[in-house]
């Protein structure tokens, strides 16, 4: 016990305790900004071709049908979404990359598919279109295509600060009948192998993305399901608080790395 | 109305072999799919594209259920002369979508 105190003085013990919670904080903060990689990087030559080359990237064919429905007069108003935004190329630019964003009116970070439908529905008096539906994945695609090769810009302060801690808590929770958590995979153990497949490290950079499992675009709500099914957890509803809290977070964790929509992933 | 992309280039040298590129949206439906209660879903695939240059067919291809939804094809032919490359997708329930593109061969 002497022995003990005579190696390890009570000031030297402290800083041992607090270089251990520098350290857990560390790993709360998640992968060092060096360190985080764009699922691109994981995927295999071919797969990175066809993402780079528009005319071999399916996500194309939405990313055209989106400029036609831009261009579409819609709903009551008869009014199309270029009539107010103009070139999408100069108006959109930007806008992908600063989304989920606090909207004012309803009083919480919205994304980028709720932001569209919130337009259709107060400029155009439109129906919203549902989640995954043919159109606001076009949409969606063309505006977020937009914003390629720009670096991801969330805003976390204000009235964002308790969502994107609910988004980081969602995170961190271990769930489902597997009871694991998001973190345990994409902040622990990336790059490893989970089945066939590399597990990567959950970075929202090419939503919506052509995933060659899907045969088709989908949104980052679609694939976050996938995970939360493969957890064995009932994963949200389309739209909900809960989910775009989540995409909050992982744009925030994200941030600076450069946007790639449309994305293609394995 | 399915989108077609084509990628051909705009001026190719007279003999010269060049790649033609065509992507098309399709969900090609392979018929061996059932819903969740159960339902056979019927195949609903491209069943034909055809390419020609100056109106001669210069490429084919028959198309399967094992075909990947929205089929990109790559293949080449030798510029002969300028004009119009035409390209176009049959397939079931009355699908069909033409394309074209100009070259110009110096």
């Amino acid at each position: 016990m002497s022995a003990l105190r005579a190696r390890w003085p009570l000031h030297a013990l402290a800083a041992a305790c607090v270089a251990l919670v520098y350290a857990q904080d560390a790993s709360a903060a998640g992968i060092p900004p060096g360190e985080r990689r764009s699922g691109y990087e994981f995927m295999s030559r071919e797969t990175r071709a066809m993402q780079d080359d528009d005319f071999a990237n399916p996500g194309t064919l939405w990313v055209l049908d989106g400029e036609a429905l831009w261009n579409r007069k819609e709903g009551a108003a008869r009014r199309a979404c270029a009539d107010c935004h103009g070139d999408a190329r100069a108006s959109m630019k930007g806008v992908a990359v600063r989304h989920p964003a606090w909207d004012a009116a309803a009083g919480r970070p919205v994304n980028l598919e709720q932001r569209i439908n919130a337009c259709r529905a107060v400029r155009q008096e439109a129906a919203p279109l549902a989640y995954e539906d043919k159109d606001l994945l076009a949409l969606t695609a063309y505006v977020a295509r937009q914003s390629r090769g720009m670096a991801i810009d969330i805003a976390s302060d204000g009235g964002m600060r308790p969502f994107l801690d609910a988004g980081r808590e969602t995170f961190m929770r271990r769930q489902g009948q597997l009871n694991l958590a998001c973190v345990q995979c994409h902040d622990e153990q990336w790059g490893k192998k989970l089945a066939g497949t590399t597990i990567p490290q959950a970075h929202p950079t090419g939503y919506p993305i052509y995933r060659l499992e899907w045969q088709g675009l989908g949104s980052l709500q679609r694939r976050l399901r996938n995970c939360m099914i493969g957890m064995r957890a009932e994963p949200y509803a389309y739209g909900a608080q809960e989910f775009v809290d989540l995409e909050l977070y992982l744009m925030w964790r994200a941030r600076g790395m450069k946007f790639e929509t449309p994305g293609v992933r394995p | 109305m399915a989108r077609a992309v084509v990628n051909v280039p705009a001026t190719v040298r007279r003999g010269e072999v060049f790649e033609i590129r065509t992507l098309v949206q399709h969900a090609m439906e392979t018929g061996f799919r059932r819903t969740q209660l159960g339902e056979a879903i019927p195949r609903d695939i491209i069943r034909q594209f055809v390419c020609t240059y100056n109106g001669a067919e210069v490429f084919r291809a028959e198309f399967h259920p094992a075909i990947s939804a929205n089929p990109l094809l790559a293949f080449s032919t030798v510029a002969t002369e300028s004009g119009t490359l035409a390209f176009a997708w049959t397939g079931d329930k009355g699908f069909s979508v033409t394309e074209s593109a100009r070259i110009t061969v110096v």
